[in-house]
C-alpha cells in the first residue's frame, strides 16, 4: 500500500528534515541542502526516495529544478476511501430495493 | 498547507428523505458492509447516537465495541455530518477528525439523492506526521505500526 511506503520513507530522520524543509514552499536541492549536515548528492538521493513514495514532486523553474510537497501524496488513502464509500453506498442503496421486494 | 481533494459520492434511493435518513442512521447495521468492520469478531451492530455529540461505534458479536467517531451535525432529514476518526490502518485515533457530510435531497415523489463527501483527508497526513515524530530511529515497518497503535491508544 502506497500509504505505508510514504510512512516508511519518512521514518528516516534526515529524510524527514528534507521533507519538512518543503513545508513552506518549493525549494531547489541547493536550498534544501544548505544548513544540513549531509552532502547535496545525499539530499538528492533522499528527494528521490520521497518522490518514489509520492510525497514530493519536482518541476523546472527556468534553469533550476525545484521540489515541492505533492498534495496527492495521500492518493493511496484517498483511493482506499473512494472505493470504500462506493461499496458502502451501493449496499445502502440495495437496502431500499430489498424493502420494495418485501412489500 | 497540504490539502487532499475530498471523496465525493452520490446515490439515488427509492425512498423519501426522512426514510433515507432513518435507514442511513438508525438502521446502519442493516447495510454497512460487513467486510468493512473495525471489530475483531463479526459486526453485530453499528450504532449512531441520534444527536449532536452522539457516539458512532461498532459492536462485535463477542461484545467488544470500537469507536468510529461522533455526530457533528444532526439535521434530519436533510443533513448529517459525522466525524470519521479512523486512520489508514482502520485504527481509531481520538486526535484525528476527518468529516463525512451526508446530504439527503428529495428527487420527486419517492426518491432521494444522497450526496456524501468525505473531507479533511489531509489531516490523516498530520496524524502520520505525529506518529513519525515518535519513531525516531530508522525502524522497520513493524516499529511504525507499533507507533500507530500507541497513538490510537492514547
Amino acid at each position: 500500500m502506497a500509504y505505508q511506503a510514504a510512512l516508511l520513507a519518512l521514518a528516516d530522520p534526515t529524510r524527514r528534515r528534507v521533507f519538512e524543509k518543503l513545508r513552506r514552499g518549493p525549494l531547489s536541492v541547493g536550498k534544501i541542502a544548505a544548513g544540513m549536515p549531509v552532502s547535496r548528492p545525499a539530499v538528492s538521493q533522499h528527494l528521490g526516495v520521497l518522490k518514489k513514495a509520492g510525497l514530493v514532486g519536482d518541476s523546472t523553474q527556468g534553469t533550476r529544478r525545484v521540489y515541492y510537497i505533492d498534495p496527492n501524496g495521500l492518493a493511496a488513502i484517498r483511493i482506499w476511501l473512494d472505493q470504500f464509500w462506493d461499496t458502502a453506498l451501493s449496499s445502502f442503496q440495495a437496502e431500499f430495493a430489498k424493502e420494495k421486494e418485501a412489500e | 498547507m497540504i490539502s487532499v481533494a475530498p471523496v465525493r459520492k452520490q446515490v439515488l434511493v427509492s425512498a423519501s428523505p426522512p426514510r433515507a435518513f432513518a435507514v442511513f442512521t438508525a438502521e446502519m447495521s442493516r447495510w454497512w458492509p460487513a467486510t468493512h468492520s473495525i471489530t475483531k469478531s463479526p459486526l453485530k451492530r453499528y450504532v449512531l447516537e441520534p444527536r449532536v455529540g452522539g457516539r458512532w461505534y461498532a459492536v462485535g458479536e463477542d461484545g467488544e465495541s470500537c469507536e468510529t467517531g461522533y455526530v457533528i451535525e444532526w439535521q434530519p432529514p436533510q443533513l448529517l455530518v459525522l466525524a470519521w476518526q479512523l486512520n489508514g490502518e482502520w485504527q481509531y485515533d481520538p486526535k484525528l477528525v476527518t468529516e463525512v457530510e451526508v446530504r439527503f435531497v428529495a428527487e420527486g415523489e419517492n426518491a432521494t439523492r444522497v450526496e456524501l463527501q468525505h473531507r479533511n483527508l489531509e489531516r490523516m497526513a498530520d496524524a502520520a506526521q505525529r506518529v513519525r515524530g515518535m519513531v525516531d530511529a530508522p525502524g522497520g515497518w513493524s516499529a511504525i505500526l507499533q507507533a500507530f497503535k500507541k497513538s490510537a491508544d492514547t
